[in-house]
């Protein structure tokens, strides 16, 4: 078999796509993943990192809901070190229906997730950042998990398990040969190469932009594209997910997720064309600041780190093309049986929580079309960096007294932090020093994860997360970068589109100390390094 | 935009806009490869904290609190207060025998002054500093302050009555310091004040101001003192006195610590404590007087503690040293001396304590003054030590620069 044959093909590096191909690759598959861009660019890093119980979903969809907790139960064992077991509260407010309550304990029981209605009371001690004003609150089992770290484990262990990986490569045709598909044609931008790879199945899993891919093979798949803004808070005011007891509305859940939280979300059907490129309006960031100040006051006068939008790629669940039946719930589309064209899966739809299942059911059906028989085990074999107990252990077992840039490291990489380990005292300069990222787990990602710009570390690492938003470590992790591919221009050039980008988060939210940290992030480039 | 005005948070750790320039400040960086330095260490630290309580780090018990972090942050950000509070909250080692000894200074003051002479020859002994050294952690090359005899506290009961017969009265926190060890200074305070017309009352009572105590983790017991010092000082500010101090360190803290790390409310009393340079500098401003002999001649130099400098007040000290005909006047160069009260008595600290020190005690020698001026107990410990000059308070430089009586 030549090196561009596989047996199957994943196009999109989302969280759905790296879950299908780690799956297929456990099977013993050969596989290729593709993506325009990055990993967990569309909706899989644009949400709020919440690991749903299902109790969000327990009223209006109870499959989906059961699917929640079944999945919620498993990745806390699997992907440990992407999750923090955080639980979380569904408060009631004065203006909210406390009847709602019953309704809403009743349908998450039924649904199998956990709800203990606790005394306002203890809510309070519990999450003392909550309004205190709250009539009712009920415990559930929601967790926050890091998507970004979640869909780079993911790719990683498809690599183990000798899965390919091309990143930046975008996909400009579908083959096909009468009425299959036989591989896909790509072109790489980073090298400019075009070129052309061949298997007998292709995934799509291009999220919301599966209907362009789907139309490439001359297939309709409709994808009604709904708009969701979330504001970042600078530090973590809450400690548990706060949501609002009611029907799901608009910036009623905040989650706490590592060194920020964050709240939203909006929601606004918007056209497809719009979806590579969305702001956050105005009125979207007051929306979310009034009524994130119900779930926590002391976010107004929280200092806001970004403001970010995200597409949901929600789709209809067959031919309608009204949109009126749109599901939330897992697609998974054989092309063979759905349009007569063989050789081609839709997956879509679905939820971060519900990636695994959405991943076994495409991997499912590809084996199934190849004849391969064997189980799904991504359900039992935890990812890498999950092998091991809680961070401190890992950390304790390398380090005799781990310093705090040593535990952070340990609990962003899990067991995988051992790879840093080094007797060279350069592997622990900070590069990153609001999230103590060390030079050692920059190379780390240069290495091992596919990162070729500073986009791409940020998503791995969190280089750039924090709230000096790349003012100092930018420039830290270029000269990594550059070091790493022998080339200084492109890290230049590099800097310039990190650094745009961290301004388009923080310009909707472009005030106090944001906007002076801005500023004088502007001063050391343009001023000081005349970049 | 109607909302999010402002941002404010707990120690106000979010108007870090991360500039380093208290990285760049820090006297303990310089020294110490261990410590992660106050940006790190403070508002960077603070949100790893509030992530994971865990991500407390051990090496924030390098910090001296010399405040200079604050001193410079153009942002605000009190960013010492952030690691003192990161340490109350968050530091899982008890404090040692050493750290009890060393911190509360009220008992041992009150334990040792009957027998002053004993004490002061038995820690003057090269066999108790070993000793010290070996089972304590005390530094050998340490020597502590002698205690006196004799109280200031009771020196000055004894002249209650004169002291009333002053038109104008001020009340004097005097701390442990004046009490136990030097009264001298208490006692050039009143003399300076007499001669100003100005007559001197204790306090109802007072307890020590409580730093060494917050310093080691005392905290349930620094903050009794606070209470009660708070509760002392309103007496007087309620009689309309104001109250004055001749040490930096006890100011700063019942200014700032109290209600910044210990929750003690202290906004009755806080804008009525003066250093004494302060209020007779600004005595001396609106007309007031004093008899300076015409015979004084001394070469002073002056270096102001880093606790002055976050009062902001060393420019009096300066100003007021420089009125005194004869003196010949030098400010030295700002830069810690490395002792920070208790941290350079730990055997642990001593090496850092005085390599921070070290650029100071240059300049004294390069100097080479008569004596050398400085508004704190603890530095004047440091300098003589490793340098040799003899170091007074400014209050007590103005003293001998007035006739005795007139």
């Amino acid at each position: 078999m030549k090196s561009n044959e596989f047996d199957v093909i994943i196009i999109g590096g989302g969280i759905t796509g790296a879950g299908t191909q780690r799956d297929c690759a456990m099977r013993g598959l050969r596989t290729l993943l593709v993506d325009r861009s990055d990993i967990a660019t569309g909706a899989t890093g644009r949400n709020h990192g919440l690991l749903h119980s299902g109790a969000r979903y327990a009223v209006s969809d109870p499959e989906s809901a059961q699917e929640c907790i079944r999945e919620n139960m498993i990745l806390r064992r699997v992907a440990a070190h992407c999750i923090d077991e955080s639980d979380g509260l569904f408060v009631t407010l004065p203006e909210d229906d406390l009847d709602y309550q019953k309704t809403f304990v009743q349908a998450c029981r039924n649904a199998g997730i956990r709800a203990d209605i606790i005394d306002p009371d203890l809510a309070r001690r519990l999450e003392p950042s909550v309004n205190p004003d709250i009539i009712g609150a009920v415990r559930v089992p929601d967790c926050s998990v890091d998507p970004f770290r979640l869909c780079a484990a993911n790719m990683l262990d498809a690599k183990l398990h000798g899965g390919q990986v091309r990143l930046h490569t975008e996909v400009t045709g579908i083959l096909r040969e009468g009425n299959t598909v036989k591989g896909i044609r790509t072109h790489n931008r980073n090298t400019g190469e075009d070129q052309e790879f061949y298997a007998p199945i292709v995934v799509n899993a291009g999220g919301v932009w599966g209907q362009e891919l789907a139309q490439m093979a001359g297939i309709k798949v409709g994808m009604f594209p709904a708009k969701g803004s979330l504001l970042i808070f600078a530090h973590r005011v809450n400690n548990m997910v706060i949501n609002r007891c009611r029907k799901p509305s608009n910036a009623d859940i905040l989650v706490p997720g590592d060194t920020v939280c964050i709240v939203g979300t909006t929601s606004s059907r918007i056209p497809l064309e719009e979806c590579r490129n969305v702001a956050v309006t105005p009125d979207e960031v007051t929306l979310l600041i009034t009524e994130g100040m119900k779930l926590a006051p002391r976010l107004a006068s929280t200092r806001i780190l970004r403001a970010y939008a995200g597409v949901r790629p929600l789709v209809s669940a067959d031919d309608d093309p009204s949109g009126r039946n749109i599901s939330r719930g897992i697609v998974c589309l054989d092309h063979e049986t759905r349009d007569g064209v063989k050789g081609l899966i839709t997956i879509t739809g679905g939820k971060l929580t519900s990636y695994r299942l959405m991943a076994e059911m495409a991997t499912d059906l590809v084996c199934k079309k190849l004849g391969v028989d064997k189980a799904c085990e991504t359900a039992v074999l935890p990812l890498p960096g999950s092998e091991e107990g809680s961070y401190e252990e890992v950390a304790k077992k390398i380090w005799e007294n781990p310093t705090t840039a040593q535990k952070v490291a340990a609990a962003r990489m899990g067991s995988r932090v051992s790879r840093i380990r080094s007797t060279d005292r350069r592997d622990e300069a900070l590069i990153c020093e609001c999230e103590q990222v060390t030079m050692g787990e920059i190379n780390a990602a240069i290495d091992r994860l596919e990162a070729s710009t500073l986009t791409d570390l940020r998503r791995r690492t969190r280089v750039g997360m924090g709230t000096c938003q790349g003012e100092f470590c930018a420039c830290r992790a270029a000269g990594l970068l550059a070091k790493a591919h022998g080339c200084i221009e492109k890290e230049r050039a590099d800097i310039d589109y990190f650094l745009q980008e961290r301004w388009k988060g923080n310009f909707p939210i472009g005030w106090g100390d944001t906007l002076r940290e801005a500023e004088y992030t502007q001063w050391v480039y343009k001023h000081v390094l005349g970049i | 935009m109607q909302y999010q005005e402002y941002t404010q948070s707990e120690n106000n750790f979010e108007e870090c806009t991360k500039c380093t320039i208290c990285t760049a400040y820090c006297p303990v960086m310089q020294v110490n490869p261990l410590y992660p330095g106050p940006k790190q260490a403070g508002p960077d630290g603070e949100r790893l904290r509030l992530r994971d309580p865990n991500f407390f780090d051990e090496a924030l018990k390098y910090c001296l609190n010399c405040k200079r972090c604050e001193v410079v942050c153009p942002s605000e950000v009190r960013v010492a207060d952030i690691i003192q509070s990161a340490r109350i909250k968050y530091e899982s080692n008890p404090p040692k025998v050493r750290d009890y000894l060393l911190s509360h200074t009220d008992t041992m003051g009150k334990l040792a002054r009957p027998f002053a002479p004993v004490v002061n020859f038995a820690t003057r002994q090269p066999l108790t500093k070993a000793t010290m050294d070996f089972t304590l952690g005390i530094d050998k090359h340490r020597t502590f302050p002698s205690y006196s005899p004799h109280g200031f506290e009771g020196w000055l009961k004894r002249r209650r009555k004169e002291q009333a017969a002053f038109p104008e009265q001020v009340a004097y926190y005097h701390g442990c310091y004046v009490n136990y060890n030097y009264p001298k200074l208490g006692k050039d305070l009143v003399k300076v004040l007499n001669a100003m017309g100005i007559g001197v009352q204790l306090l109802e009572d007072e307890k020590c101001c409580g730093i060494a105590l917050i310093s080691n983790q005392f905290i349930k017991a620094a903050t009794k003192n606070a209470q009660f010092n708070v509760e002392q000082l309103s007496k007087a500010v309620e009689k309309g006195l104001k109250v004055i101090t001749t040490s930096s360190t006890c100011t700063l803290t019942m200014q700032e610590e109290y209600p910044n790390l210990l929750g003690v409310d202290n906004s009755a009393v806080r804008d009525s404590l003066l250093m004494a340079t302060r209020f007779i500098y600004e005595k001396l401003e609106q007309g007031a007087t004093l008899p300076f002999r015409p015979d004084f001649h001394k070469r002073v130099a002056y270096h102001t503690p880093c606790h002055m400098q976050r009062l902001g007040w060393g420019v009096f000290s300066q100003r007021l040293l420089q009125r005194i005909p004869g003196i010949e006047f030098t400010p030295l160069e700002q830069s810690c001396c490395g002792i920070s009260g208790t941290y350079g008595f730990k055997k642990e600290n001593y090496a850092s304590s005085q390599a921070i020190g070290e650029p100071l005690f240059e300049q004294i020698r390069s100097v080479n003054p008569d004596v050398v001026a400085c508004d704190c107990e603890t530095c004047k410990w440091q300098i003589e030590m490793s340098t040799g000059y003899k170091v007074e308070n400014p209050i007590s430089i103005l003293a001998e620069a007035i006739s005795d009586k007139e």
